[in-house]
């Protein structure tokens, strides 16, 4: 059976190892594909009648377009829905539904909206882990007062740059406005030049608008890629202390300074609270599975991936966490700190920007670039979202 | 290995099928009278690349060009309410402008560096391992390119070390670094370098075997009259040249107007950078809405009709000379 | 043949050379960091590696070297690449040579038709041809990529080859059809003999374009092992995050290493022609 998905190199690897069980049981052979291009492969061989068995979905916005398209097939009828039920929580559920049909399933996930820090720098002069966004505010400047610019941001990332500015501000939005303001506007309910989400902008600005803040500057974030980012901090001496990324950002810190151990040259605080109305919130994403083709071969495939024991094979192997509460077994703490971060939080949200219309997603990131480039020009960059808001929700 | 045979048919089978397909018709026009024969003949010849490009590119085009009177699912008619859009859409304006960049630094540079390097490498003796040279990045893949120029163009801040191979240059020569794929605008010129580079060797190495085709004894004799080589080039070489290079020049304006993979793999089209092709791509698989890809894929296509207009010149003015 | 080289003027050699060595540079830049590790590629110049302490390793080739598919997706490769080389010169030959040489209506129109479909881009086709296959069941076969790059490289050919066909004298075929030649006789005897650097470039081109082509094989064959250009196999050892990329220093020479070879061998049929000194206006 034909499986389609994105993940190359170690990926694909793991992949094909979670699969291996199955292949031995059931004797059916994986044919793995895999392409950077998912969407337009996948749009291309769905529209020209000859979709693969299952695929990798690139987030729930297509999967949505997909899905009314009656191109996914429901799964409720094919899963044991009570035993997925029990073992994931409600979010990783709903967010793989369209109009109450299960049609997607989380292979893997990921947690949004760690800062990293390097514990020992902050102990060698005397950092604390902030617990307020106010403390956070405070501590940057304490530590730009010393000359070295506190954070360390890169958006480079060929064709979909810009993406983890959007982590910054659904992370800002969350926190700032709560869940509901989310949530309307994710779904297009509210407008980008609403009050609360040109706060979130303003808010964001302080950081990136703000020379003193991070290295490099403008010319750094927007020419870097995101998996570079982070590395400054390990330099000797660091230079900058803190990084907003997602969890998986840990293999990049590994390979890039293979001395740096885990948990001691570097740990994670969550994006602190900034209204305590709202806290305890968390963000987080994950790689959505649908079917294409129903024919037992699948049916036997997606019911195997959402078992814990299929789950735990990739968790095990490092560089990804499973929304599936029974997959205990992690590589190290940090790992397994995520993971409960992502399955206890008690307000959990999905990474807003794969929740909206591919349009919407793209001139969002655009619209990162845009803020970076000329902080100036936020009032017509909200403006041109707003536009392209009207347009794709339809 | 049981390739090997499937590849040897592969390649048997079509070549046997054309050929019999050639011989058979020549046998049956042959039995045609005399005057008839012209008339039959070259629609003989003709027939299958017109079936293959029927099939493969005409087909899709009338379907396209009829889509882009469609909406985003193709469910209903709109008339032209996609070509209204897209002509008021900024990025769009945007992507043609700098097709229209492309046009002119990459069709130029690469037409004039190929014709020079065609006409310098003719008078050495190591021409061959030039020539090649000057190819290589054609036969590299654009996977592979991306990583390769990634090398050169790369950023880091002030302060840290530059692995990119300008950024060094530059900073050795006393300047800060720069992010040459993000600065708007010069950043166009540098991913339409990045094409020079890779199709100059295209350029030679048609321009090269044209240029081995204008007999030895017409330059010599030019020479040995005492005429100097800008005067050879002029009076001779050029004008000799001329069908190819507008050959070459119309392939090369073409590619610049699809120009697609530099952009995509280098920028994404951000930064101001992006160009039609990708815009109608981004229309297409992004933000899923087929008509207006549509329509973006239909002034592509007429924007070679000055092109074409061009080559209809050409023609002419050869047959004239028949 | 005696043709008299004649070493050009210092300028000349200067210029050669200085352009050679700025084409060559980024590409020698790449193959110096193909022997490097990844951390030093990511922190340091290419150029630094050139003075001790020199610190080259193996490594990247290794792990594409030993990457589960390269030998079959080198096969698979090779597979789609010849005959869609072969097929579409062939088709062309024969369409260029009547464009060429014989009077027919509308030939302007359909020669200019033909050099206008150059501009239709890739993506617009995919749907469309892919429906088709699905309806003739030729979707996952090599078959299906053949024609397909039959049908996109035929444009381009056609054009080129017009050029180098009607490039070719008219006495030339005047005096072969007073020696009583027919059109095959001509077309197989005397266009194609002295067409060979026409032919011998086209097949370079077309080969180059079909081996290094990702999508079309991508979508018209598919992308799983068994079928796999290695152009997908490449592609591949990075991941969605682009981790791994500096396997990909290593993975450009060697999927370039016989795409080289097949130009090089063919270098040898850029050659002064054999036109017997006819003269042109």
């Amino acid at each position: 059976m034909s499986v389609l998905a994105t993940w190359g190199g170690a990926e694909q690897d793991s992949f094909l190892a979670m699969v291996k069980p199955f292949e031995d049981q059931t004797g059916v052979k994986i044919q793995y594909e895999g392409t950077r291009d998912l969407n337009a492969v996948l749009s291309t061989r769905v529209q020209g009648g000859n979709p693969p068995d299952v695929a990798g979905l690139p987030g729930p916005g297509q999967m949505a377009q997909f899905a009314s398209a009656g191109k996914l097939i429901d799964l409720s009828n094919i899963l044991d829905m009570t035993a997925m039920k029990d073992q994931y929580p409600d979010t990783f559920l709903k967010f793989a539904q369209v109009n109450g049909k299960q049609v997607g399933i989380f292979i893997k996930a990921a947690l949004k909206g760690p800062i990293w820090y390097n514990p020992k720098q902050f102990t060698a002069k005397g950092y604390t882990v902030p617990k307020t966004w106010d403390e956070l505010t405070s501590l940057s400047n304490k530590i730009a007062g010393t000359g070295t610019t506190p954070w360390c941001i890169g958006f480079e990332s060929a064709a979909s740059s810009g993406w983890p500015g959007t982590d910054w501000l659904e992370d800002i939005i969350l926190r700032q406005s709560g869940p509901d303001v989310y949530d309307q506007w994710y779904q297009g309910k509210l407008k980008w030049t609403s009050p609360e989400i040109k706060k979130a902008w303003q808010t964001f600005g302080t950081i990136i608008a703000d020379p003193k803040m991070v290295f490099g500057g403008k010319a750094a974030m927007l020419a870097t890629n995101f998996g570079d980012a982070g590395t400054p901090m390990f330099a000797n001496p660091p230079k900058c202390f803190m990084h907003h990324q997602a969890s998986f950002i840990t293999d990049f810190f590994v390979k890039a300074v293979p001395s740096a151990k885990v948990g001691d040259d570097f740990n994670f605080f969550m994006t602190p609270d900034i209204d305590t109305k709202y806290s305890g919130a968390v963000t987080g994403s994950g790689d959505l599975f649908g079917m294409f083709k129903d024919t037992p071969q699948s049916r036997a495939l997606m019911k195997y991936l959402t078992t814990p024991e299929a789950q735990q094979i990739w968790v095990g192997r490092g560089g990804a966490l499973s929304p599936n509460k029974k997959v205990t077994q992690y590589p190290d703490a940090i790992a397994k700190q995520s993971a409960d971060a992502l399955t206890s939080a008690k307000v959990f949200r999905f990474d807003a920007s794969d929740l909206m219309p591919d349009a919407m997603n793209t001139a969002f990131w655009k619209a990162i670039l845009d803020y970076t480039n000329d902080p100036s020009k936020l009032d017509s960059i909200l403006a041109t979202l707003d536009k392209v808001q009207t347009d794709s929700y339809k | 290995m049981e390739r090997i045979p499937q590849v040897a048919a592969a390649i048997a089978l079509p070549i046997a099928a054309l050929l019999g397909y050639i011989f058979v018709a020549e046998w049956l026009i042959n039995r045609t009278p005399q005057r008839v024969r012209p008339r039959l003949r070259p629609w003989i010849w003709v027939g299958p690349a017109l079936a293959f490009v029927g099939f493969f590119l005409v087909a899709p085009s009338i379907q396209t060009f009829i889509l882009s009177f469609k909406d985003a699912t193709s469910a209903n008619f709109v008339g032209i309410d996609n070509y209204t859009t897209i002509a008021n859409d900024p990025t769009v304006q945007l992507s043609l402008r700098n097709n229209v960049l492309w046009i002119v630094v990459f069709t130029g540079v690469v037409l004039i560096a190929g014709l020079l390097i065609a006409l310098l490498a003719d008078r050495v003796p190591y021409e061959s391992p030039v020539k090649s040279l000057i190819f290589l990045p054609q036969a590299i893949s654009f996977v592979a390119a991306g990583t390769i120029w990634k090398f050169i163009y790369a950023y880091q801040p002030q302060g840290i070390e530059q692995t990119g191979t300008l950024n060094a240059v530059v900073t050795a020569l006393g300047s800060e670094p720069h992010p040459w794929l993000t600065e708007i605008p010069t950043n166009n010129f540098f991913l339409i370098a990045v094409a020079i580079w890779a199709w100059t060797g295209f350029a030679l190495v048609i321009l090269s075997a044209a240029l081995k085709g204008i007999p030895l004894e017409l330059l010599e004799a030019a020479r040995v009259d005492g005429a100097s080589e800008l005067t050879v080039f002029r009076r001779i070489t050029f004008p000799l040249l001329l069908p190819t290079i507008t050959v070459v020049a119309t392939t090369l304006i073409i590619f610049a107007l699809k120009a697609f993979d530099v952009v995509y793999v280098m920028t994404g089209g951000n930064f101001d950078t992006n160009v039609i092709a990708l815009r109608m791509y981004q229309e297409l698989f992004n933000a899923r809405n087929a008509g207006r890809a549509s329509a973006i894929a239909v002034v592509l296509l007429l924007t070679v009709i000055p092109v074409l207009w061009f080559n209809l010149r050409r023609f002419r003015a050869q047959e004239a000379i028949r | 043949m005696s043709v008299s080289r004649r070493l050009g003027p210092l300028p000349v050699h200067i210029a050669l050379i200085a352009l050679v060595l700025l084409w060559t540079l980024p590409t020698l830049a790449t193959v110096i960091n193909s022997f490097r590790p990844p951390i030093a590629i990511a922190s340091s110049g290419w150029w630094t590696a050139l003075v001790p302490p020199f610190n080259f390793t193996f490594g990247n080739y290794q792990s594409v070297l030993t990457t589960n598919n390269l030998a079959t997706s080198f096969l698979n490769s090779l597979t789609i690449t010849i005959p869609a080389t072969v097929i579409p010169i062939a088709v062309a030959a024969f369409a260029a040579y009547a464009f060429a040489w014989m009077n027919f209506p509308l030939r302007n129109t359909l020669f200019l038709l033909l050099v206008g479909l150059l501009v239709v881009p890739l993506q617009v086709t995919l749907v469309p041809v892919l429906q088709a296959y699905q309806a003739i069941g030729l979707t996952g076969t090599f078959p299906a990529v053949w024609l397909a790059h039959t049908g996109y490289g035929l444009p381009f050919s056609i054009y080129l080859l017009r050029n180098f066909f009607g490039a070719l004298p008219k006495d030339l075929f005047e005096a072969a059809s007073l020696d009583g030649a027919g059109t095959l006789t001509t077309f197989f005897r005397l266009v194609l003999p002295l067409s060979v650097p026409a032919l011998a470039s086209l097949a370079i081109f077309q080969f180059l374009w079909v081996w290094n082509d990702l999508l079309v094989a991508l979508i018209y064959l598919g992308g799983q092992v068994t079928v796999a250009p290695m152009t997908v196999t490449v592609a591949n050892l990075v991941s969605s995050l682009g981790q791994d990329w500096q396997k990909l220093t290593a993975a450009a020479f060697i999927s370039t290493a016989l795409p080289l070879i097949v130009f090089l061998a063919l270098q040898r049929y850029f050659v002064r022609g054999i036109l017997a000194g006819s003269v042109k206006g």
